[in-house]
């Protein structure tokens, strides 16, 4: 495997409530190679944002990180100056997110945002940044980018939105580019569009990708690792092709049973029961336990490290081998 | 038993009026719906399949066309002649949360349909409540609580609970599981058909999910840009997909694959669904089709019947 560009250790981030705190991330610890495309999977409240987010420190007032380390190019994000981390932020590690109108600044021509990021990290100057940005506007398919450079966010559609977020991030061609949920707004044809988009675009880079969705056929169609988190622990973490041929934690299982697909009228739908924990203190015990068909005493007394069950395949569960073995 | 369809809808059409121009929100479109089956309307973000949802439900009119309940023309009766009818019509949203009021409690909430209605006395209508909630699987000290101390998964339980109160016979679902998690998703679904077989429920479920709508649908209705442009048995549609649209739509989901090698390919049609003010001329989809010809362009295509029941709106259809 290639060397890690982006190496989390043991990441913990608390929000405080007021009257208690959320143990949102407990103890995660991962990395990303360089060119890798790698897929951050769960469901709301799993952790999977606020992970890459804190590491950006780009996490809400209330959060803290309690412990940890994340390490780009070797160097630990957590402990830089907020200034060190906005250069880097944007310039070497790009950030989109799930809803462009809310990124975007509605008051500034999308021409002039693309702009700026070139500008503030001096990656460019005025000239040179004003025909990347046309070029970045034509790479990205937005038609007739000499006109539109003066457009304003609300001229364009939500599709279109995306694109011009994502020219941003990858305005100063980053190493890195975290996408939140960059399509799940988005109409199927037009995910489609930002995918193929996305793909081109770091094939022609090499550039690395953490892609952080809910959707399993986002992340198992475009991602080369995936990993998935659960009430804010690695829950299982593979190749793309383990993680398709045998999902070892009960959790990827059932989450990979619960979509309905094209085709499966004739069904048997067999839910998850229960829903996802907000752990209030740390975890002490498997947080899926209550919900888990295979879960044994062992399972609501005793925390299951994150282990490696064959070459590159990890998994918290002191069940996984007999999982395994049940799937097939 | 031989029975008239319960919802006929005909020929309707809904212009919105914005700043002088006219938006072609939904044209023409038509369908029949039996008792206790479900009717799938599928398209993306603007295809107008909200609108038609509303226009059933008479929270909008319709400027033409039909719409017959239980056999009865509502098309056009008051909202006086229509109050009796609305406990026979409930909907499910989106999102629960806003469609609740925050300083309500749950229990309240439910309860409300049925005083506005004059149903039972209050202790008849609170055992109701409980019965209510228990029936979609919650606790019954839920009634205690507000909306923000639920769940999404639960407080769309909620909202399912509270459109069963009146015990209707249709029920239009508006995307009621796309802003749920996929675990709570499937448990949503898996409810919401076993309330139909207990109470012999008919529903309209609109999704941008291809795959739900299969899975859960009879009947099945594409709609692009307002228009109608494939309808039929679900099964049918899903295993004979013939309008270019619905063939993309359908190769633009990306389903898991078995292996990696089997992944897709991210390609795509390019373009986006055109501004409803000025739709393109002839067929509305033939700038983003791949088999557009001259005719598409210049000419509405008509509704060509392809199989039982299956019809589409496409010149190159036979």
């Amino acid at each position: 495997m290639a060397e890690a560009l982006l190496a989390i250790d043991d990441l913990r981030v608390q929000f405080d409530r007021g009257e208690d705190e959320v143990f949102a991330v407990n103890g995660v610890s991962f990395s990303i190679a360089e060119g890798e495309a790698l897929g951050i999977v769960g469901e709301s409240g799993s952790g999977k944002s606020v992970t890459l987010m804190s590491a950006l420190g780009l996490i809400r007032e209330n959060g803290k990180i309690k412990s940890g380390t994340a390490k780009f190019q070797g160097h630990d994000l957590l402990k830089m100056r907020p200034r060190q981390l906005e250069d880097i932020r944007g310039r070497d590690i790009g950030v989109v997110f799930q809803d462009p109108m809310t990124s975007l600044n509605p008051v500034m021509r999308i021409g002039d945002q693309i702009m700026e990021s070139m500008l503030t990290h001096q990656y460019a100057g005025r000239r040179e940044a004003f025909e990347r940005t046309l070029q970045l506007l034509h790479e990205m398919g937005i038609p007739e980018p000499k006109a539109r450079f003066r457009n304003y966010p609300h001229e364009f559609s939500g599709g279109m939105r995306q694109r011009i977020m994502i020219a941003i991030a990858l305005a100063c061609e980053p190493q890195l580019l975290i996408a939140d949920e960059p399509t799940t707004a988005l109409d199927v044809t037009v995910q489609m569009q930002i995918l193929a988009l996305l793909q081109e675009q770091r094939q022609k880079k090499r550039m690395s990708i953490a892609i952080i969705t809910h959707d399993f056929g986002v992340a198992t169609n475009f991602c080369d690792r995936i990993i998935v988190l659960y009430a804010g622990q690695i829950m299982e973490m593979a190749d793309t092709r383990q993680f398709l041929r045998q999902p070892a934690h009960p959790y990827t299982v059932g989450l990979k049973n619960s979509i309905i697909e094209i085709g499966q009228r004739d069904r048997q739908l067999s839910p998850i029961p229960g829903m996802a924990p907000t752990l209030t203190e740390p975890p002490k015990s498997c947080s899926f336990a209550s919900r888990c068909p295979f879960a044994t005493e062992r399972c609501r007394s005793e925390l299951p490290a994150l282990r490696e069950i064959s070459p590159n395949h990890h998994v918290a569960c002191h069940r996984a081998e007999e999982v395994l073995a049940h799937a097939i | 038993m031989p029975s008239s369809p319960l919802l006929q809808v005909e020929e309707v059409s809904k212009r919105f009026r914005v700043q002088g121009r006219d938006l072609h929100a939904v044209e023409k479109v038509s369908f029949q719906l039996d008792a206790g089956k479900t009717m799938g309307l599928v398209g993306e973000s603007g295809s107008g399949k909200s609108t038609l949802g509303r226009l059933v439900l008479r929270l909008l009119d319709a400027n033409e066309g039909r719409i017959l309940f239980d056999g009865k023309d509502i098309t056009s009766l008051s909202p006086k002649q229509m109050r009796p009818l609305r406990r026979d019509m409930q909907i499910i949203f989106q999102d629960p949360q806003a469609s609740m009021s925050p300083r309500m409690t749950i229990g309240a909430a439910i309860e409300d349909a049925m005083a506005i209605h004059n149903i039972g006395t209050k202790a008849e209508r609170q055992k109701r409540v409980d019965e209510l909630l228990e029936r979609v699987g919650l606790p019954t000290v839920v009634k205690y609580a507000f909306p923000h101390e639920l769940s999404g998964g639960q407080l769309q339980r909620v909202g399912i609970a509270r459109a069963l109160s009146l015990n209707p016979k249709l029920v239009i679902c508006d995307e009621p599981i796309s802003a749920l998690d996929v675990s709570i998703q499937v448990q949503v679904i898996q409810l919401l058909q076993e309330l139909q077989k207990d109470f012999n429920l008919t529903y309209i479920f609109i999704s941008h999910n291809l795959a739900v709508v299969e899975y859960l649908s009879d009947q099945v209705a594409v709609l692009y840009l307002g228009e109608v442009v494939e309808q039929g048995p679900a099964e049918e549609l899903f295993a004979n997909p013939t309008h270019p649209y619905t063939q993309v739509l359908l190769q633009s989901i990306l389903k898991m694959p078995d292996d990696t090698e089997k992944r897709q390919a991210l390609t795509s049609i390019q373009g986006e669904i055109p501004s409803p003010f000025n739709p393109p001329s002839g067929c509305t989809f033939h700038p983003r089709c791949p088999f557009a010809t001259d005719v598409c362009r210049e000419k509405k295509p008509e509704r060509k019947v392809v199989g039982n029941q299956h019809s589409v709106t496409c010149h190159l259809a036979n």
